[in-house]
This record gives C-alpha cells, sequence and structure tokens, in this order.
C-alpha cells in the first residue's frame, strides 16, 4: 500500500464519523432546528460505545445512538416542546455531555485505559483490489459502508415521501405547514432525535471503527465541523458527502505527516481542518439555509 | 452518610472554607469568569453569539506573554499596561477574523467562533513548544514574564492579584456602556431587534453587530492578559481550565447584566474550586463543574422564559410576496 | 355553527355566534379589522379551538378539542386559503400541492394531479415553477387548488382580493360565482362591501365578534348603507376631506431612479416624480410592483442603483409591520420613543429627559399605557400604533413615509392616524403613503403615483382608471 492509498483510506475512515454526524444533522436542520449539542451527541455516543463495546459492536453502536438520543430528547424537550433558544441549549448540551462523560471516565479509573476491538474491515471481492480508491472506498468497517448508504437513503426519504416534504416544509414555514395538516413540533422532534441518534452513532463509530479507546474530549470539535460540514454541503446529501471527504482528508492528513516524518509541526496540521473550515464557509458557504432554521419565534 | 459529608468538607475546604481557599483560589478563578461573562454578555445582547471566548483569551494570553517577555526594563507600570493592552488587541483581532467573515461572507459566528478556539488551542500548543519555548527547551511553557510586567498582589501571601479591581472595573464599565450610552444602546436595540433598529432607529446593525463582537473578543483578551499578568507569569497550553466556556453560563445566569456577572462568576468560580477540592481531598472527578454549569444555563433557559435578544444573522427570503404571517384580524 | 365563542386573554374575539351557510351558495362574511371574522372561520377550519359552542359541518358535530383539528376540517372537506398565503417558497407548485400526504412520494404523479386539478377548475398554475417564483395571483390559485384537490366542497376565502388589483379581483369573483354554482359553497371573508354585495347571497357582519347583521346579498335588497351602518355604527363621514394646504416646496426628488435588489432584480426601473410641503402623495400599487423598494428608498432604507433620488436627512418612517420595524417589543414605551434615529446619537442616553418626552406623548396622543416604563409588547395593537405615529410625528419634519399605516387597526384607531397624517401634511410636511387597500390610498392622497413593474407614474382620474394603471394599462394622463 503506497502512501496516497494509505492517505485515502484514512480519509475515508475519518471521514466516517463526521459523514454520519452531518447526514443526522442535515436532516435536523431542514426541519429547522440546529443542534449546536451535536459534539455532546458525539462525545456522548462514544463514551457509550465504549463502556459497551464489550459486549459486542451492536451493542456499542446500539448504546451509542441512544445515548446520543438522550441528549437529543432534552434540545427537542427545550427547543421544541418549550421554545428555548436553540443555539444557548445545544451550547450547553455539549457542555454537560462533556461533563458528565469526563466524570464517568474519570471515575472508572484504570479501568479507563481499557482498548476495544476496532472492528473488522469488510473487504469487498475485486472493487477492493482496484488501485488507488480500493483500499479507500472498499475495504472499510460495516459502519462505513452504512454511512455510505445513509447518503441515498436520507435523499430517497427527504425526495420521495411524503414525510420528507413535510420536514422541508417545517423548516421553510412552519405556518405552511400547519394549515398543510402537518404537526410541525411532532416533525421537528422526530428530526431532532434522528439527528441526535446519528450524532451518537457517529461517535460510536469514532471509538468502535477508528480509535478503539476512549479519551476524554475525544470528538474535539467533530461536532462543529459537522454542522459547518451541513452548511457547505447545502443542507443536500450529497453536497455533505462531498464535504465530509474532503474534511476527513484534511483531518487524515496527520496520520500521513506522521508516517511520511515530514517535518511540519504536528500542532500546525492539527489545525488544517479548522482553517479549512473557516476559509470554505467564507468561500461557499452562503447557500440556501431553510428559512426558519434556529428560530423559536416560528410565528404569533 | 460520611461519604457524603466528606465530599461536602472537601468542596468547602477548596472552595470557601479557608482563607487561602477563598483568597488564592475561589477570587483569583472569579476574576477570569467576571471579565469573560462581561464579554460574553456583550456580545449576547448584540444578538452576537461569541462561543469563542475561550479562544481569544488564549490570543490574549500569548500577546500578553510576548509583550510581557520583551518590555524593557524600567518602565513600571507601563509595561504592564502595554502587556494588557497588547492582549486586548489581540484578542479583538481573533474576534476580528469572525467579526468579518459575518459581516461579509455571513458565516455563522456560532461555527466560526468554535472553529477559532481550536486553532487557537493549536496556536498556543505549537507556540510553547516551538518559538515562544522556554530557553532549556525541556517544557512545553514560555520563560517567565518580567516583573514589571506583572500585576501586583492585592493581599500578601496569597495569589489574589490586582486584576479583581480590573474584573469589578470592566462590570461596571459594561453596565454603564449599556444602560447609559447611546452607543451601548444601539448595541442593545441592534440585538433585540435588529429590523426595528435599522428602520427606526437608522442603526448600522452589521456594523454595530461586528463592533459588539470585536469589542467582546478585546475583554476577553484582556482576561487573558490578565491570567498570564496576575497568575501564571508563563505561557503554557492549558493555562485556561475552559473558562470560556463556563463564562457562557456565567453570563446566561446573570441574564445578560454585566453587574449580575460578578454574583454569577464568583458562584462558578465556587463550583470549580469546590470540585476540585472534591477530586483532591475525596476522589470525585472535577468535570462535575461542567455538568452544573451545564444544568444552571438549561435551569435557567427553562424556567426563565425566551431570550428574545438572540438573533440569528441574515434571515434570508420567505416565499415572495408573503409577509411574516401576523395574529389573527 | 352555534354560540361559538373564543376568548384570547380574556378578550373575547368571538361571542356566541351563529352562522349556517348553505351548499351552493356563497357567503360574505363582513365587518371591520378585528371584528372577528378570520378567528371565527379559524374555528371553522379547525386552526382555533373554541371555547364554546357546537360546530356542524355537512350535518357531523365536530367535537372541541384534540390536537388534529385541521385534518379533520379537511376530511370534512373544509378548505380554507388565508390572508396571507400560507405557501413553501422553496417547494414546487406540485410538491406545495400534495403536501401532507402520507407514504411515498412521486413527483411525476404530483404534476400530472397538479395538471388535473388545474384543467378541472379552470385555475392555471405551472407545476415545475418554485412557489417563491410565482406571482402572487398564482400563488393565490395554488392555494385554492390546494383545496380542491382535497375534495373541499367549502372554501373560505380570507380577503383575498387584498392583494389583487381590480381586473384581478374581477376574475376571481367570477370564479367563485361559477364554483358556487357547481354547488360549492364559499365563505368570503372581506372588508370590502362593494365585492361582498356584487357575490354574495347570504351576508353576515361582525363586530366586535358578535353578529349585528344577517341578511342576503343584493339580490334581496341588502345596500351599501345599510351595511355600513352595521360594520361602522359611528357613521364614518363618507368623503373625508384631503389635506387643503396648497402645495409648497419641492421636499423629496427622484430623478430617472432604479433600484435593482440584492438578487440582482431590478425592482425600480423608471421613476421620476417630486413630492411637496403640504401634500399628500399616495402610492398605488399590487404587490411586487417595486413600490416597497421605493418607499424604503425615500425613507433611506434602500440603496439606489441609479439616477438620482433627494430625499431630506430628516425622515419619519411609519411601516407596514410595526412589531418589527417599528418597535421593539421587549423595549419599554420610553426606550421605544429614545429608538427613533438613535443611529445618530452620540454620547451619553438621558433618560430622565426621554421618559419626560414619552410621559407627554403618551398624553398627547391617547395612548393608553401603565406607564412609559411599561414594555411596548404590552400594549394593544392599536396603541403600539399609536405610539409609532406619535414618535415619528413628535416633531415637525419634512418628509413622512407611511406604509400600510392602519394594517390590524380597528375603526378609531384608523381615523387617529389618518387624521395625524393630514394633520402632519397641513403643518407643511410632505406625506407619502402607501396601503394595500386602494380606498385608503385614495380617501388620503391629494395626488396619486401609481407602481406597475418598476415604472412609477402620476395617475389622475378615478378608481377604475387607477386600477387599471396598476396591472398595466392605460388610462389617466402621465403627469
Amino acid at each position: 500500500m503506497n502512501e496516497l492509498e494509505f492517505f485515502l483510506e484514512a480519509a475515508v475512515r475519518t471521514a466516517t464519523p463526521l459523514l454520519i454526524a452531518a447526514i443526522g444533522e442535515s436532516v435536523s436542520e431542514r426541519a429547522g432546528v440546529i443542534n449546536i449539542g451535536l459534539e455532546g451527541c458525539i462525545i456522548a455516543g462514544a463514551y457509550a460505545a465504549f463502556v459497551c463495546a464489550g459486549a459486542g459492536p451492536a451493542a456499542g453502536y446500539g448504546a451509542a445512538t441512544l445515548a446520543g438520543m438522550s441528549l437529543g430528547l432534552i434540545l427537542a424537550v427545550f427547543s421544541v416542546s418549550l421554545r428555548r433558544d436553540q443555539i444557548i441549549v445545544g451550547t450547553a448540551l455539549t457542555m454537560l455531555a462533556l461533563g458528565v462523560t469526563g466524570t464517568l471516565f474519570r471515575a472508572r479509573g484504570s479501568a479507563g485505559a481499557l482498548v476495544v476491538d476496532i472492528g473488522t474491515v469488510y473487504r469487498i471481492p475485486v472493487l477492493s483490489d482496484l488501485p488507488l480508491v480500493g483500499g479507500a472506498l472498499f475495504a472499510q468497517p460495516a459502519i462505513a459502508y452504512a454511512a455510505f448508504a445513509a447518503i441515498p437513503a436520507v435523499w430517497w426519504w427527504t425526495n420521495r415521501t411524503h414525510a420528507g416534504l413535510s420536514l422541508r416544509a417545517v423548516g421553510e414555514s412552519p405556518a405552511a405547514a400547519r394549515s398543510a395538516g402537518i404537526h410541525v413540533a411532532r416533525t421537528q422532534f422526530g428530526a431532532v432525535l434522528f439527528g441526535s441518534a446519528m450524532g451518537g452513532l457517529a461517535g460510536g463509530a469514532l471509538v468502535l471503527a477508528q480509535a478503539g479507546s476512549f479519551a476524554e474530549g475525544m470528538s474535539s470539535g467533530r461536532g462543529f465541523l459537522a454542522i459547518a460540514i451541513v452548511a457547505l454541503g447545502r443542507w443536500r446529501p450529497a453536497g455533505v458527502a462531498i464535504a465530509s471527504l474532503v474534511f476527513g482528508s484534511a483531518m487524515a492528513l496527520q496520520f500521513v505527516v506522521q508516517s511520511l516524518g515530514w517535518r511540519v509541526r504536528y500542532e500546525l496540521v492539527l489545525m488544517i481542518p479548522y482553517v479549512l473550515t473557516l476559509m470554505a464557509l467564507g468561500a461557499f458557504g452562503r447557500g440556501s439555509a431553510p428559512a426558519f432554521l434556529a428560530r423559536h419565534d416560528l410565528e404569533e | 452518610m460520611s461519604d457524603i459529608a466528606l465530599v461536602a468538607e472537601a468542596f468547602w475546604r477548596g472552595s470557601l472554607g479557608t482563607s487561602s481557599a477563598l483568597l488564592s483560589g475561589t477570587l483569583v478563578r472569579a476574576i477570569p469568569l467576571t471579565i469573560l461573562g462581561v464579554a460574553i454578555a456583550i456580545a449576547f445582547r448584540a444578538g452576537v453569539f461569541n462561543i469563542g471566548a475561550e479562544g481569544q483569551l488564549l490570543l490574549g494570553a500569548v500577546a500578553a506573554t510576548v509583550v510581557g517577555l520583551h518590555v524593557p526594563q524600567g518602565l513600571g507600570v507601563v509595561g504592564l499596561l502595554l502587556a494588557l493592552g497588547a492582549g486586548a488587541a489581540a484578542g479583538g483581532a481573533w474576534a476580528g477574523i469572525a467579526a468579518v467573515l459575518r459581516a461579509r461572507f455571513g458565516v455563522l459566528e456560532v461555527i466560526s467562533t468554535i472553529m477559532l478556539n481550536f486553532i487557537a488551542l493549536n496556536l498556543v500548543s505549537y507556540l510553547v513548544r516551538g518559538p515562544l519555548q522556554e530557553p532549556t527547551r525541556v517544557y512545553p511553557q514560555t520563560a517567565s514574564i518580567d516583573e514589571g510586567a506583572r500585576l501586583p498582589q492585592l493581599v500578601a501571601d496569597t495569589r489574589l492579584h490586582a486584576g479583581l479591581l480590573i474584573a469589578f472595573a470592566v462590570s461596571v464599565g459594561a453596565w454603564w456602556f449599556l444602560s447609559r450610552t447611546a452607543a451601548g444602546f444601539r448595541l442593545r436595540a441592534g440585538g433585540a431587534a435588529p429590523a426595528a433598529a435599522a428602520a427606526a432607529g437608522r442603526v448600522n446593525v452589521p456594523r454595530v453587530s461586528a463592533l459588539a463582537l470585536v469589542a467582546s473578543g478585546a475583554i476577553a483578551g484582556l482576561a487573558g492578559g490578565i491570567e498570564v499578568a496576575g497568575v501564571t507569569y508563563a505561557l503554557y497550553e492549558h493555562l485556561s481550565p475552559g473558562y470560556g466556556f463556563a463564562a457562557i453560563a456565567v453570563a446566561i445566569l446573570a441574564r445578560l447584566n454585566p453587574i449580575a456577572v460578578i454574583g454569577t462568576a464568583f458562584l462558578f468560580a465556587t463550583f470549580e474550586t469546590g470540585a476540585l477540592g472534591m477530586q483532591r481531598d475525596a476522589g470525585v472527578p472535577s468535570t462535575v463543574a461542567s455538568v452544573l454549569e451545564a444544568v444552571a444555563i438549561l435551569a435557567v433557559i427553562g424556567f426563565g422564559g425566551h431570550m428574545a435578544w438572540v438573533r440569528w444573522p441574515r434571515r434570508r427570503g420567505r416565499a415572495s410576496g408573503a409577509p411574516a404571517p401576523e395574529a389573527s384580524a | 355553527m352555534r354560540g361559538v365563542t373564543r376568548r384570547f386573554n380574556h378578550v373575547v374575539a368571538v361571542d356566541a355566534v351563529d352562522i349556517s351557510v348553505a351548499a351552493g351558495s356563497i357567503h360574505a362574511l363582513l365587518g371591520e379589522n378585528g371584528a372577528g371574522k378570520t378567528t371565527l372561520m379559524r374555528i371553522a377550519y379547525g386552526l382555533v379551538e373554541r371555547d364554546a359552542g357546537e360546530l356542524r359541518l355537512f350535518g357531523e358535530t365536530v367535537a372541541g378539542g384534540g390536537a388534529h383539528s385541521v385534518r379533520r376540517a379537511m376530511r370534512a372537506s373544509i378548505g380554507m386559503v388565508h390572508q396571507h398565503l400560507s405557501l413553501v417558497g422553496n417547494l414546487s407548485a406540485a410538491e406545495s400541492l400534495v403536501l401532507g400526504g402520507h407514504g411515498r412520494h412521486h413527483p411525476d404523479a404530483a404534476a400530472a394531479h397538479l395538471a388535473r386539478v388545474s384543467e378541472l377548475s379552470g385555475l392555471r398554475v405551472p407545476h415545475d415553477v418554485l412557489v417563491r417564483n410565482l406571482s402572487i395571483v398564482e400563488q393565490q390559485r395554488l392555494e385554492i387548488l390546494k383545496a380542491l384537490s382535497r375534495g373541499a366542497r367549502l372554501l373560505i376565502l380570507d380577503e383575498p382580493t387584498a392583494v389583487l388589483a381590480p381586473p384581478e379581483i374581477r376574475d376571481l369573483l367570477r370564479w367563485i360565482r361559477s364554483f358556487a354554482e357547481g354547488g360549492g359553497s364559499v365563505v368570503l371573508i372581506t372588508h370590502k362591501l362593494r365585492e361582498a354585495l356584487a357575490v354574495a347571497d347570504e351576508v353576515t357582519v361582525l363586530r366586535r365578534g358578535r353578529v349585528v347583521h344577517a341578511g342576503g346579498g343584493s339580490a334581496r335588497g341588502a345596500s351599501e348603507a345599510d351595511l355600513a351602518r352595521a360594520i361602522f355604527p359611528e357613521t364614518l363621514d363618507p368623503s373625508p376631506v384631503p389635506a387643503p394646504s396648497a402645495p409648497g416646496e419641492v421636499v423629496a426628488r427622484a430623478n430617472a431612479l432604479v433600484i435593482v435588489d440584492a438578487r440582482g432584480a431590478p425592482r425600480i426601473r423608471d421613476a421620476t416624480f417630486e413630492v411637496r410641503r403640504g401634500e399628500i402623495l399616495g402610492i398605488a400599487a399590487i404587490e411586487g410592483s417595486g413600490h416597497r423598494e421605493l418607499l424604503r428608498a425615500l425613507s433611506a432604507q434602500q440603496r439606489i442603483t441609479a439616477g438620482a433620488l433627494d430625499i431630506p436627512s430628516d425622515t419619519s418612517l411609519i411601516p407596514a409591520d410595526r412589531l418589527r420595524e417599528a418597535l421593539i417589543p421587549g423595549f419599554s414605551v420610553t426606550e421605544n420613543v429614545a429608538l427613533r434615529q438613535a443611529g445618530w446619537r452620540r454620547g451619553l442616553m438621558r433618560w430622565p429627559t426621554i421618559a419626560e418626552r414619552a410621559r407627554n406623548l403618551v398624553r398627547v396622543f391617547g395612548i393608553t399605557t401603565t406607564s412609559v416604563s411599561a414594555a411596548a409588547r404590552e400594549l394593544s395593537g392599536g396603541n403600539q400604533q399609536r405610539l409609532v405615529v406619535a414618535r415619528e410625528l413628535e416633531h415637525d419634519v419634512a418628509l413622512v413615509v407611511a406604509d400600510n399605516p392602519t394594517r390590524g387597526l380597528d375603526v378609531q384607531a384608523t381615523a387617529f392616524v389618518h387624521a395625524q397624517l393630514r394633520g402632519a401634511a397641513a403643518r407643511g410636511a410632505a406625506v407619502v403613503v402607501h396601503s394595500s387597500d386602494l380606498d385608503e390610498v385614495l380617501a388620503l392622497a391629494t395626488r396619486v403615483l401609481v407602481v406597475f413593474d418598476g415604472v412609477a407614474r402620476e395617475v389622475s382620474g378615478d378608481r377604475d382608471a387607477i386600477g387599471r394603471a396598476m396591472l398595466g394599462g392605460g388610462g389617466g394622463a402621465a403627469a
């Protein structure tokens, strides 16, 4: 495996949690709810997966999803049911999740050093032997394939089902959606739960398919990156997928730099995804956001 | 039972129970929390979500350190003022990046300030291992700043420094600015109702928001300068244990009132030093402090009603010709 | 509906109303703003819960309460077209039509469905255009098609003509008539007597939530004067007198003005006119003609693209949306008084002085409020508008720009605002006023400027000539 193949493989692997979180967030945002607590969902999912990984990867992913969703439930109650400010609630949720996981993790003491199995890589026959992209696209853990599958699935759901139409209508014009007989709060509630569950799943993928262990604050801004990715991908699944891969590549640079022994300061390489986000948002970030995104005043 | 008593006693001893805990611990922590809380309150009052106080504080600390390392001998208090001024300028400039991105390119400051936090963290890591590392090149930190650039101690044999007075001055000054000056009124009006401020008040809202964000960053940068000049005397990686995030809770619990920030900052400083005491003496992880902070925000938001001053920049088009629905006739 | 009652915070919006609509008939629901027309119909449609009373639809009693009342109304074959069209801008017309369904969504089937409903009803709407790019008339048609496609046999149209020009109104009324002749029923909510009489079989007049008149349409002898008395028992002056003072020197002047909006679309293509001291220039236009940008430019809210626009630095603005553009709901009355031109203020705020001014305005303009420290949101809509007018007309200014200054106000508040605008003109201000209601423009204006498709020109002549010009037709002499 040459360096480029190694890099591409690492890029896709690194992009997977971002993609999962961003796809979920795009659904939530199209219903008009921005989940600033996504970072919290990821760290909560990561910790839950880490704790439950002993019972097998399915248990780990299941726990991760539930952990993300339980944070989402708080966001939904505060921001959808009580119409409180989404950004403040989301910020509090991220602090809450970082604090709770940090506390629980420290309380485990020496058990914290546990390393979990990072799962089997499923090689797709023939395709995985393709030059260059074979390893990147066709020799990945199962969760990566699930993430890829989520792209067309979410597209199909938002464009080819009535529930998807309703979702788009709610984020764009809640009053119009209501008069079409759509239950606005219920739609947003569901979208938030889906988005936060995906955030938890992304945390699970981070632990079970990438890092193999837990560390305090290991989400290191992936939730915020995912929110930026949604804006860069213009709230469309395909755009979100492309933006995720770009950011996965940027994050994967750190592995390449290490393996190539380039004389670049590691800390500077770690900055790249964040600098890239700022530049990309400045250049392309003016897409058409759902008109009622992050509004708690809805109408009245 | 005895466990709970042990934990409570650890909390008490760590936070308020001894004069050294109070003066060298809690009050010292309340200084950056107060100043950052004021910084966030000003931004939020202007309708700008500055989540980047942490990064602005770090940049302020970097600038104050650089100046503090290089002030010529014998400048006296001027050296200190230069260091603090550099901190404020750097924090303002760092927030200015987000302000420009918001004003020129419509980038949400929530995202950009968070990204700037991560960049600042990595920048500090780089600096203390690279260009600014202390001469022996052993520790990831800078050399100590010049004596002349340090804040004087308020109480002998404690770590309580004159930054406390600056924190009070910043709070009172911010309150006076918001409630008594025309510029402060514009800031509040632009944050509460941008359309009305622009139409009825002829307020240049984008400009006011951008200036508020820069001012908020400058105040946060000042807090960073004060940490270096009053507490650490050097730059190192974990200079701030997340003050910038705790300060969001401080500001919200104070309902964005700069005077009330003094009280909530003291409360949270007590939480944090108490939690550290619990970790030290009773083995309870100190991260419970951030759980407490999050719960405090949720409680205030949940029971305190809407916070109408917070707004989202750049609303774009609705269905053409259909004005916002209003209450039925 | 029998004995239907609804209260909002102790204010009775609808008070023991009985109303019935026969199949195949058109029922006009009249009343001034705030009379409870819309609330009553929202109860029928299921958007608003009733506090008391009985609702029977097509012979079935509908129980109160329950979350999904809109669906229930739909199942009962009622369709409602709201005054502010409730469409989703980023959906296509076909998607809008099928919005609210279940299961799979087939774009082709939706387009075919739209074509079919469109064909059957005679209301044409292109299927593949995003709603935000449809004209107002097409959007309104789409709303009606939405109701029809769900099998609505009773259509509630809430002020459907407010956004239309006279010929479009005629088309719509003609369509309503043919729908009723086909067996459908229509409730037409309006405050315009003329169109109600032109088309309705039955007329009900609401006043302060109560039925004050119920009878037949013009075919059964109802007259405009009778209905006017039912709606406005105060007997309004039938022909309001325009401001008498002779126009003085020019205050504002536009010359070959061009305004291009942020998306690059031309909104004003050519406007050349003057406004003089002492006159009230009425601006008549249908939605989307560019008049809104013109008004914004006159009040220095909008950058001009080409041409010249001379306006005085001190302009007063009474915007259409007072809670968004004129007042800060959470700020006190005093702070809202201070808001005017806060952008130009320097130094310190002298709150005691400003509070004294606010108290004075409250007294002089008859604003009902507990104190000047009360938040603006605690005032009633009429008092909020009085506060805006008081603040903007506190000092004599050279130019006053008013956009729909009486929207949502009751008859007394409307008369108050009109009197203030006339007073300002009499004291020597140049007043520019636009209203979506052509009759209001005509009542106030001493001169009328019609804006159509970005071109502004002065039109003299009667209501019909102005109405034609609003749609781009000839008629009236250009000044």
